[in-house]
């Protein structure tokens, strides 16, 4: 790389990797409510539900296709890995997003079908966040290549790693769901997505603790990242926060004054097993094969984009949080948005 | 790589493209619609431009998310099935599409909310505001995706480096030889097809005398457009061809079912393409006219396909049709504009009953035009999915199985054959309930609905606005 050229690949890393933070956070609890939409004891509580995410949802989504394109554009090598080596995961989810999206609106106009559009919907959101932690899962354990392309079949990304991951992220998504509609409801529906919150931590921690023993023992290489001293100085906090913070959930739980705490634990634990991940693969984009800088775009792309992003980007967070504000509050059955 | 998971690939391609193109044909043109009653109204303050713009907006809101909805799946595509495509191209292409994908969801998020919801929220010029700035940002989305694609038709501005493209003059990737003919041809056709389409519905309610005064404002306002619009899209059309002959000749010569090069070439109104023989079958020519459509005299050489190798040929039976049902789509617009002011200078106009059944079933020519020529000039690109440099069997996955892309397509084929009818029917039924002076719009891809609850009757009260 010409000395001239500053390099871009940090800043990329970073867009990139917010970027896909917020997909996961935002479209993962409102995909986590639609899983939790299938349980919900009657009708009005299914109203209620959807109504806490109907106007934000499409905003979440919407992070999808930006993380797809930034990964395009700043590491086009990962994507065109990536992307045919989760094939199925890639379209089942494509199609469930589809499906669940239209429901919104479906549900509502084509009375006749409400039971199928609910179903649409809930059906929607669990296959969109299993194939979501099927493609997780296939990433970690990483891919066959040759040269600058995925060189095995279609049906590698189905290992029993990857199914696992699948269902964890289910109850994942779940947990995250429930505290956010703990935080939108009163009353009833909030003891019942306190219970089902409950369930899902479990879930979770079986599920973290699962992964934490299982990815070490398969792959040497992340075992010697978390392993080897002194790595295991710096590190070792990530799982004592970890447990902190499912005690904390745990207990916000039980608590009937506790509104906002569980889905602020569970973002927290997100973000652990976030960069539980980030910190198990760095610098590498393509697992055990190319880094970031191996896989980025030259860096003419990544500056002409740079520069309308840096823009853009901001107005549209600002904007984001702006709507959430708007909607801020708890949701109720007598009061319709405007 | 298999034969077949390349053909299939490409069919699967057409196929999510042919359904998405329809909402964006149709969305660019409505949005300007919009745009022009919001300015009328502000300006004039007549009732019926407000009513009129209501009841476009829910129309508008419904096809917009399920363009929204629908577009989400295009890049992953380039992804799944097109990876080797995505390596070779994304250093100049990605960040058109990026582009793109940040524009429309910075205008959208920033103007859409307040278009649809905020007329009684924000001050009569914000929201005036607002529907320009939609307005603006489906043209801005139009720019960026027409830009990429003019460039694998025309690419430039580039180097070629071990196969992959790398990015020299951004000015030049973006402003390609037939970007600008492309981006005239497509934002005049979506407004063609959204004139339309407001006629039909403009004659659909004038043969069962509901909402006078608003139909006659509508088929008056699309028939005007009409009028300036056909004609130059006449012109650009053959702009665009004539680009197409400089830059892309082997897809010219298929388009016209050209196989020798010769000069005084005939226009062939009909025939049947043979390939494998390289000559038409039961041709209907007209002598030199070829020649001067093409290159405007009728001596001009017109390249045939045999100045190719086979191997550089694109199908060309496919191309021929298309074109020529776009073009006679044309020539039906063009009857249909002369029509309505033959009966305009009788004062029939509102009233003819033919004729409004006639603009009744005109309403998706606009569509039927706009893949026609898509297919014409996408089919006529082939064998390259980068013009001339890169091949689309080298564009193609190398680890798909016909199997897996089997499989894929039929995924698409019947979730997309719910989706659409369940909205085309949700559309048709807005039409039929009519413009009523409600301005609450009905939002399906961020699943604001009309009336959220629609059990409790006080929801519904309150969601009304009272005429002013």
């Amino acid at each position: 790389m010409s000395a001239l050229i500053p390099d871009f690949v940090p800043l990329w890393t970073l867009i990139l990797v917010l970027g896909i933070f917020f997909y996961v956070l935002l479209d993962g609890f409102d995909l986590g409510v639609g899983i939790l939409y299938g349980f919900a004891p009657d009708a009005a509580s299914r109203g209620l539900l959807m109504n806490s995410i109907a106007p934000i949802w499409d905003g979440n989504e919407t992070w999808l296709v930006l993380g797809g394109l930034a990964l395009l554009a700043a590491f086009p090598l990962a994507f065109s890995i990536l992307l045919p080596a989760v094939y199925f995961p890639v379209l089942v989810m494509l199609l469930a997003l589809v499906f669940r999206g239209v429901a919104f609106e479906f549900r509502y106009k084509d009375v006749p079908h409400r039971t199928f559009w609910d179903h649409a919907f809930s059906y929607g959101s669990a296959l969109a966040t299993f194939s979501q932690g099927i493609v997780i899962g296939a990433y970690i354990q990483g891919f066959k290549i040759e040269g600058r392309q995925f060189a095995g079949s279609s049906l590698d990304c189905f290992t029993p790693f990857s199914l696992f991951t699948g269902v964890a992220l289910l109850f994942g998504y779940g947990l995250l769901g429930a505290g956010w509609i703990i935080l939108k409801t009163e009353g009833s529906l909030q003891e019942w997505a306190r219970r089902q919150a409950r369930r899902c931590l479990i879930g979770v921690l079986i599920a973290i603790g699962i992964v934490s023993v299982w990815t070490p023992l398969a792959d040497p290489d992340i075992a010697h990242r978390w392993f080897a001293w002194p790595r295991i100085a710096f590190f070792s906090p990530v799982p004592l926060v970890t447990l902190l913070l499912a005690i904390w959930e745990w207990r916000s739980l039980g608590k009937s004054s506790a509104h906002a705490a569980p889905f602020l634990a569970a973002v927290g634990l997100f973000v652990l097993s976030y960069s539980g991940i980030a910190i198990s693969l760095w610098p590498m984009i393509v697992p055990h094969r190319f880094t970031l800088w191996q896989a980025a775009s030259s860096p003419g792309t990544q500056l002409f984009l740079l520069t309308g992003t840096l823009f853009l980007l901001p107005v549209i967070l600002m904007y984001t949080s702006w709507s959430y504000w708007v909607f801020r509050g708890k949701v109720r059955a007598d009061i319709g948005y405007h | 790589m298999s034969p077949s998971a390349l053909i299939l690939s490409r069919l699967q391609f057409a196929w999510v493209i042919a359904w998405h193109i329809l909402l964006p044909a149709f969305t660019i043109g409505l949005a300007s619609y919009i745009a022009v009653l919001e300015v009328l109204f502000f300006w004039r303050r007549e009732k019926i431009y407000l009513t009129v713009s209501s009841f476009w907006t829910k129309i508008f809101a419904v096809s917009f998310g399920m363009g929204v909805v629908s577009g989400i799946v295009m890049p992953f595509l380039f992804g799944t099935n097109w990876s080797r495509f995505s390596d070779a191209t994304a250093n100049v292409l990605a960040p058109l599409f990026a582009y793109e994908g940040l524009m429309a969801f910075f205008l959208e998020a920033a103007f859409l909310g307040v278009l649809l919801f905020g007329r009684k929220l924000v001050p009569a010029w914000a929201h005036v505001l607002a529907a320009l700035m939609v307005a603006g940002g489906t043209l801005l989305s139009a720019f960026w995706i027409l830009a990429a694609n003019s460039w694998m038709q025309t690419p430039a501005g580039f180097e070629l480096v071990n196969g992959r493209f790398f990015p020299k003059d951004w000015l030049q990737i973006i402003f390609n030889p037939s970007f600008p003919y492309r981006l005239a041809h497509m934002v005049v056709a979506s407004y063609i097809t959204t004139a339309l389409v407001v006629l039909g519905v403009a004659a659909f309610y004038l043969r069962r005398n509901r909402f006078l005064s608003e139909s006659r404002l509508m088929m008056s306002m699309a028939l005007g457009l009409l009028t300036i619009l056909v004609p130059l899209q006449v012109l650009i059309g053959d702009l665009h061809g004539r680009n197409t002959l400089e830059y892309q000749p082997a897809k010219l010569a298929a388009i016209e079912a050209r196989w020798t090069t010769a000069s005084h070439v005939p226009l062939t109104l009909f025939a049947l393409p043979d390939r494998q023989a390289a000559k038409n079958r039961y041709a209907l020519d007209v002598p030199d006219l070829g020649s001067l459509i093409l290159t405007h005299d009728r001596n001009g050489t017109v390249r045939g396909l045999e100045d190719w190798p086979r191997s550089e040929w694109p199908p060309v039976a496919l191309p021929f049709f298309t074109f020529r049902i776009m073009v006679g789509i044309a020539v039906l617009m063009l009857i249909l504009v002369v029509a309505s002011w033959w009966l305009r200078a009788r004062g029939r106009l509102y009233t003819a009953r033919g004729f409004l059944r006639l603009c009744e079933l005109a309403s998706p020519l606009g569509f039927l035009a706009v893949l026609a020529g898509w297919i014409t000039t996408e089919v006529g690109r082939q064998p390259w999915t980068v013009y001339g440099l890169l091949r689309t069997a080298d564009s193609v996955s190398p680890s798909l199985t016909g199997t897996d892309v089997a499989l894929s397509l039929a995924g698409y084929a019947v979730v997309y054959l719910i989706i659409y009818p369940v909205g085309i029917r949700h559309m048709y039924r807005t039409v039929q309930r009519g413009p009523s002076g409600e301005t609450q719009p009905e939002l399906i891809e961020s699943g604001l609905s009309e009336r959220p609850i629609q059990a409790l009757p006080s929801a519904t009260a309150t969601d009304r606005e009272t005429p002013p």
